[in-house]
């Protein structure tokens, strides 16, 4: 069934194709097309969870390597759930905000390519067999460029493009290693345990999946594809790219640790490592952004951090035989992937909506929006609640667990060093404060107060099939915020698959009183709406005095004397200097009445801009020198086979 | 037998060395056309009894070398109206003495070999590396296009000598596919041979460069 749902999702864009590239006909079509998929795919996630034996299927293929083994446990359930939900979400989203009529050149190649994303990450998350996994792979990365660079006759599009493709490449580069290590150890390309590595094995298989997985996932020094390509991007693939397709990074990592025999002390701390230092480096890199949605690409990263601390908490569990640790840590991180799909989708396609209403994406030319979209900003709200963690929403649910989990470290033996895995809660916090700061600046510079620019005569409302995918997601997040216990099911037996524990029923409710958040969250609300009454019923509110936001007294002010986005983030980013290196080119004051001037400041990607770019450059610079070897004579070729064929002569002569 | 067997590549040792030191390359053809008769009477001597599948190997291998391809390769070099090497990258002389180190290092190699009982006393797999070697030093250090092809033919003739070790291992098809092979090969080679001559009024392939990108 599900197979037939991929098979449907893959080719949903394929019939469009034969329209007219002016119709919105086979828009509609493909969108109804990637509904059908994506309720197949959920009918049978739903079906294989109520059956107790996991469904698989395996096959030999025509390919010499590897077979067709697909199969579908919680773990593959879990990931599968917002696979089919997203993208159909997005397809309906894009029928407002990609219109087949307004971009006739590029629509349907979308449709094509958003279909087949869908379709090889679904793929992704089933595949049993190595080469069928990586050929997943492969399908999805290369969809998800041609998707992301639809607008390609922009070269900031196209410049995102290359980094992208580059960045895949090198990540799947690593991927193959490890799958040809993976065959040589087991003996076999098919994905099923292997508890009988020895550690040497198992911990370089382990690195190779960090590094290869990390590529997709964004951690942070390997994050460099990842804020250009989201910008660039239509907004709902940004939305898929970021809220489903870095997943698909965490599940690979989740996956192969789970096949790989009981890590070692230093992967888990390698991980909440990293992950703490990608998450509050993301986090401070997003404060510093004044493009809308680099700034969201950037708190991508700061989530798949977070996640990656649930990770890193959960191997230290399995080294330390500590089941309650596993269950909080990878329950939290698996919950944490369902929220961070669901806000940070919602997040893009509003963002979306602002793009398509003011089409500019520039933080500091925005400003006074809620007046105009007030249904945008308040879905804005819930989105930017749940992504801070802030009850009673759904990000508050996963990192609950998160922090009950890096809580228990404390308590343990000291000698084994598992205490120090309590400064994650540190790292975890601070993120949280970063987040709020980063989300209060993004909320008000584009919200609040007047506008920066003259907005342009019609705004272009949001229309209802972009409006009906964000109301549904937010009400996704606060389910999941309100409720979180409904998932905690499908989380146990996720996490019993990863690791076979005795784990007891509900035991998961007993490490953490989730009961507690549903009753927090609704005293909440309920305080919040009495507030909110008495604000209106009283009196005291009754003289209202207009005047513009932030005029500080000034007798004619503009708008453009108002506190800015980056003004906000200024403290921020001062304080992080040390590894965000902004970039500040400001005016020389002279004298009293100086003349005109200009202040410029950019936070540019310190990895990619001052590590990476660089390289490539020297690179491009000494290499040609290696093109002395192509003198396009064909005698000297066969002398260089020749040379090399004699070396190995000598070399295997006296080997023997 | 095995004395028999290794006066024919004695035999073809000589002929390598005499195809280095010819400057005509119509001879260098008939060298090379009478090295493939040779080839055709190793696997006799190889092989006591005579199966289909030798027999066949055989026939196909004496025909294609030692007919099909000379005769493609001198009508070729009557199209093209050329006779000899006139500007070889190292002389005759200095070939012939390359080509000579470059079989001794063979006979010096192959001794290093772990080689099956049956091929101890022989020299074939001296000769085939040696064969292989005489075809690199033509093809590297001829810049006629012709004397690359013949280049080309000795150094398959090389691998067909190693081929012999293995004939009662290698099913039919892989060696009637390397025959194939070879003589696609040499017919497209004499064809663009023609057409190098036109378009660059001359055969020599240092010409070629200014093809690079």
């Amino acid at each position: 069934m599900i197979l037939a749902a991929i098979a449907v999702l893959g080719l949903s864009g394929l019939p469009a194709c034969v329209f007219s590239s002016r119709r919105a006909a086979g828009q509609r079509l493909t969108t109804l097309l990637m509904l059908l998929g994506s309720g197949l795919g959920l009918s049978g996630v739903v079906m294989s969870l109520n059956e107790s034996a996991t469904a698989s299927l395996s096959a030999a293929w025509f390919l010499p390597w590897g077979r067709f083994a697909v199969s579908i446990d919680s773990l593959s359930a879990l990931f599968l759930l917002p696979v089919f939900v997203v993208p159909a979400l997005g397809s309906i989203y894009g029928l407002g905000y990609w219109k087949q009529s307004e971009h006739p050149t590029n629509g349907r190649r979308l449709g094509l390519f958003y279909g087949l994303l869908a379709g090889a990450m679904a793929l992704v998350t089933i595949s049993r067999d190595g080469v069928l996994f990586l050929i997943a792979w492969e399908v999805m990365a290369i969809a998800a460029y041609f998707a992301a660079t639809a607008e390609d006759d922009n070269p900031e599009v196209r410049r995102a493009g290359w980094v992208y493709l580059i960045a895949t490449h090198v990540g799947t580069l690593c991927l193959i290693a490890m799958f040809a290590l993976w065959n040589r150890a087991t003996g076999s390309f098919a994905l099923s345990s292997a508890q009988s590595l020895s550690s040497e094995l198992a911990g370089a298989l382990f690195i190779l999946a960090v590094i290869g997985f990390g590529f997709k996932a964004g951690l942070m020094p390997l994050h460099v594809w990842l804020p250009g390509a989201h910008a660039n991007a239509p907004s709902h693939v940004s939305a898929v790219m970021s809220g489903v397709m870095l997943k698909m990074g965490v599940y690979g990592i989740v996956r192969m640790t789970a096949l790989l025999p009981a890590p070692d002390m230093w992967w888990g701390g390698v991980l909440l490592a990293v992950g703490a230092v990608t998450g509050i480096a993301g986090i401070a890199f997003a404060i510093g952004q004044h493009d809308l949605k680099r700034l969201l690409a950037y708190s991508s990263i700061e989530n798949i951090g977070i996640i990656a601390m649930g990770l890193g908490l959960a191997l230290l569990g399995r080294t330390q035989n500590r089941p309650d640790w596993v269950l909080l840590g990878l329950g939290g991180a698996l919950l944490h992937v369902w929220n961070h799909s669901l806000f940070k989708s919602l997040l893009f396609f509003n963002a979306g909506a602002i793009i398509h209403a003011v089409h500019t994406r520039d933080i500091n030319r925005l400003g006074g929006l809620a007046r105009h979209m007030p249904l945008v900003m308040g879905l804005f709200v819930v989105g930017a609640v749940a992504i801070c963690a802030l009850p009673p929403l759904n990000g508050f649910a996963s990192e609950w667990l998160l922090y009950v989990g890096l809580f228990r470290t404390l308590g343990s033996d000291v000698q084994s060093g598992c205490p120090a895995a309590a400064l994650a809660t540190v790292a975890l916090a601070m993120i949280g404060a970063m987040a709020v700061a980063c989300f209060v600046k993004l909320l008000s510079a584009v919200f609040l107060g007047s506008p920066r620019h003259p907005l342009p005569r019609h705004l272009h409302p949001a229309s209802t099939s972009m409006m009906v995918p964000m109301l549904i997601l937010a009400g996704g997040c606060g389910v999941i915020g309100l409720f979180p216990m409904l998932a905690t099911g499908l989380l146990e037996k996720a996490v019993g698959v990863w690791i076979s524990l005795p784990v007891a029923e509900d035991s998961m409710m007993a490490a953490a009183p989730l009961n507690w958040i549903t009753m927090l969250g609704l005293v909440l609300i309920i305080l919040v709406g009495l507030i909110t009454l008495i604000m209106r019923f009283l009196p005291m509110a009754k003289v209202v005095r207009e005047v513009g936001t932030w005029d500080c007294g000034y007798s004619r002010p503009t708008a453009r004397i108002q506190y800015t986005g980056s003004s906000l983030g200024q403290m921020l980013v001062r304080l992080f200097g040390f590894f965000l290196w902004p970039k500040t080119e400001g005016p020389q004051l002279q004298g009293v009445f100086s003349g005109t001037t200009q202040f410029k400041s950019l936070v540019p990607d310190t990895v990619l801009d001052r590590l990476v770019v660089p390289v490539f450059n020297l690179a491009g610079r000494y290499l040609p020198w290696l093109r002395i070897m192509q003198q396009g004579q064909t005698h000297l070729y066969v002398l260089y086979i020749v040379v090399i064929v004699i070396i190995l002569m000598i070399w295997g002569a006296c080997g023997n | 037998m095995t004395n028999l067997l290794n006066a024919v590549l004695v035999l073809l040792l000589v002929m390598n060395l005499a195809a280095l030191g010819t400057s005509r390359i119509l001879a260098v053809t008939h060298i090379v056309a009478a090295q493939g008769v040779l080839l055709g009477l190793i696997p006799l001597l190889v092989h006591e009894h005579l199966s289909i599948t030798v027999a066949l190997t055989v026939i196909a291998a004496v025909f294609i070398k030692a007919v099909v391809i000379p005769a493609i390769i001198i009508r070729a070099l009557r199209d093209a109206q050329i006779k000899r090497e006139v500007q070889p990258l190292i002389g005759l002389l200095p070939s012939i003495i390359l080509g000579a180190i470059a079989t001794a290092f063979a006979l010096l190699f192959a001794g290093q070999l772990p080689l099956a009982e049956d091929h101890e006393g022989t020299l074939i797999v001296p000769t085939a590396i040696s064969t292989v070697f005489v075809g690199f030093i033509f093809l590297v250090t001829r810049y006629k296009a012709i004397s690359q092809v013949i280049g080309y033919l000795i150094l398959e003739n090389g691998i067909f000598i190693f081929g012999m070790l293995l004939i009662e291992a290698m099913p039919l098809v892989v060696e009637l596919g390397v025959l194939l092979d070879l003589f696609v090969g040499i017919f497209v080679a004499c064809i663009i041979i023609n057409h190098i001559n036109q378009a660059f009024s001359s055969m020599d392939t240092r010409k070629l460069v200014s093809l690079k990108e």
